[in-house]
């Protein structure tokens, strides 16, 4: 490992993004909208808006960092760029960390500015610390960048690799609780979603909002969101090889 | 160890999609050459260069370069590939995709500008590669190979569709590169390219034909010229079997 090349692949990934303004406006602007228009369809229930409103604002970057990431490690993967890196002196983790620096300052970002607009503009409310749900937002797009490139592996074209998300990250939206509570689904679905990782990020953001005091059932979901994470990482290191067909 | 040359193929197979597409080949490249690797396409030598850089799964045989197993973590900052397809970021510009490549490598930030000029990009510094001709492209490609300093180069086709004048310099450069100590191992479909090579190994159907200098190829087969001396070979081989 060596933080200078997980450096300069950060940077390196952050100019590629630049080139790319679009890409980068949508980005910041989507969740903006997104969390603008759950404000206007629960105009008369603000109770709902309230509930979802926070776990939203740390999923939004989950599902597009896990976009970005899939696409931009697949262009790597097909234009021999990654086969290049990988006669070079340079780690596979210094290469998954590039990517989680990168696309974790994007996730700063993303997560500050819809914030900001959620609870600035739009009456969201959090009983505990606003800068929770940020760090949150951030550790979700970690984890959804790592699970990005793990998928990525198993994708050989760009349509492959969008399909994905509704594969891999809509069951998990469904069954996280944000749509109806855990205990109310059926007892299978529900034990099936303690095995999902969004399930503790919906969890974790749900907790922030309702409570002001740090619990141990929230550093539970933490624990669990980093896990995951790492996890996801050492899978999607493994699908990174030096020698192919 | 030492007198060894810098890269040794014995008995090296490879299989791709289900198919063996190297039967045996066995190799033996001196340190300081330049060595052409000429054979019709499809016959196996960008998967053995593949093998010789270390990122071809290989089901049998052994491929050492400089004394280690080829892809050993000591070779990496010693070897440098081209690859056939240019692999550059097309979003980058040219010197944004050297200076990544070059500190992935750990060289002085001031070799991006002193490849540019080797292959004839220091105009183009600024510009995104993606917005480059495909020669352009390529040339990006191969100044990203020589970056490092590599002891041992390998390239594959990297001067398909240059102009003549180009062509030639960067042959110069290959030697230059070649009498200052490096191996050199040059795919490429000209045959008019291989009387520049010291040697030469013509591949057929994934197996090599033969492997001599040009002037000893010619000699043998009483050809006048390599193209007529692979077409004697191949002829030969027909009749045997
Ligand atoms: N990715 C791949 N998967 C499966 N088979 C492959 C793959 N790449 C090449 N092959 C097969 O391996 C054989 C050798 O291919 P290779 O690319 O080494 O040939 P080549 O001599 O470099 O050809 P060219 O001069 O056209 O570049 C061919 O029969 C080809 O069909
Ligand atoms: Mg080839």
């Amino acid at each position: 490992m060596n933080p200078r090349i997980a450096l300069a692949t950060a940077a390196r990934v952050l100019t590629q993004l630049r080139r790319d303004p679009r890409t980068l406006l949508l980005l910041l602007l989507v969740p903006v909208v997104l969390e603008a228009l759950m404000k206007g369809i629960f105009w008369d229930q603000p109770g709902v808006f309230q509930r979802v409103g926070v776990p939203l604002l740390g999923i939004f970057p989950m599902t597009s960092m896990f976009l970005v990431t899939s696409i931009t490690m697949l262009r790597e993967r097909t234009s021999g760029t990654l086969e290049r890196l990988m006669t070079m002196p340079l780690a596979k983790l210094d290469l998954l960390l590039g990517y989680a620096l990168a696309f974790g300052a994007v996730a700063t970002l993303q997560g500050t500015l819809v914030s900001l607009f959620a609870f600035g503009l739009l009456d969201l409310n959090v009983a505990g610390s606003p800068a929770a749900v940020v760090a949150l937002a951030v550790l979700n797009a970690l984890l959804g960048t790592a699970f990005g490139l793990l998928v990525s592996a198993f994708a050989t074209t760009e349509f492959q690799a969008v399909q994905f998300m509704p594969a891999f990250l809509f069951p998990q939206l469904l069954l996280s609780g944000l749509m109806v509570p855990r205990e109310r689904m059926l007892s299978g679905l529900e034990v099936f979603s303690n095995f999902l990782p969004m399930t503790y990020a919906y969890d974790a953001l749900y907790r922030v909002s309702s409570s002001a005091s740090f619990s141990g059932a929230l550093a539970k979901d933490v624990a669990i969101l980093v896990g995951a994470t790492l996890g996801a990482l050492i899978l999607g290191a493994a699908t990174l090889r030096r020698r192919s067909g | 160890m030492t007198a060894e040359g810098a890269i040794s193929v014995q008995g090296l197979r490879v299989i791709r999609g289900g198919r063996e597409v190297l039967h045996g080949v066995s190799l033996e490249i001196a340190r300081g050459s330049v060595t052409g690797l000429l054979g019709p396409s499809g016959c196996g030598k960008t998967t053995l260069m593949r093998a010789v850089v270390g990122v071809q799964h290989v089901a049998g045989g052994s491929v050492t370069v400089l004394g280690h197993p080829a892809g050993a973590p000591a070779l990496r900052t010693r070897v440098g590939y081209l690859t056939q397809a240019p692999s550059v970021y097309d979003d980058l510009t040219v010197a944004e995709n050297l200076r990544y490549f070059g500190r992935v490598y750990g060289v002085a930030p001031g070799r991006a500008e002193e490849v540019s000029a080797v292959v004839g990009l220091t105009s183009h510094l600024g510009q995104a590669v993606g917005r480059l001709s495909g020669g352009q492209r390529a040339r990006v490609s191969l100044a990203t190979a020589l970056l490092n300093n590599p002891e041992v180069l390998v390239l594959d086709e990297p001067t398909v569709g240059l102009d003549p004048v180009l062509r030639r310099d960067l042959w110069e450069m290959f030697h230059g590169l070649a009498r200052g100590g490096a191996t050199l191992l040059v795919s490429s479909h000209v045959m008019d390219e291989a009387e520049r090579c010291d040697s030469l190994v013509l591949m057929r159907d994934g197996q090599v034909l033969a492997a001599e200098t040009p002037a000893r190829l010619r000699e043998t087969t009483g050809a006048e010229d390599i193209e007529g001396a692979f077409l004697t070979l191949i002829a030969g081989q027909e009749a045997d079997v």
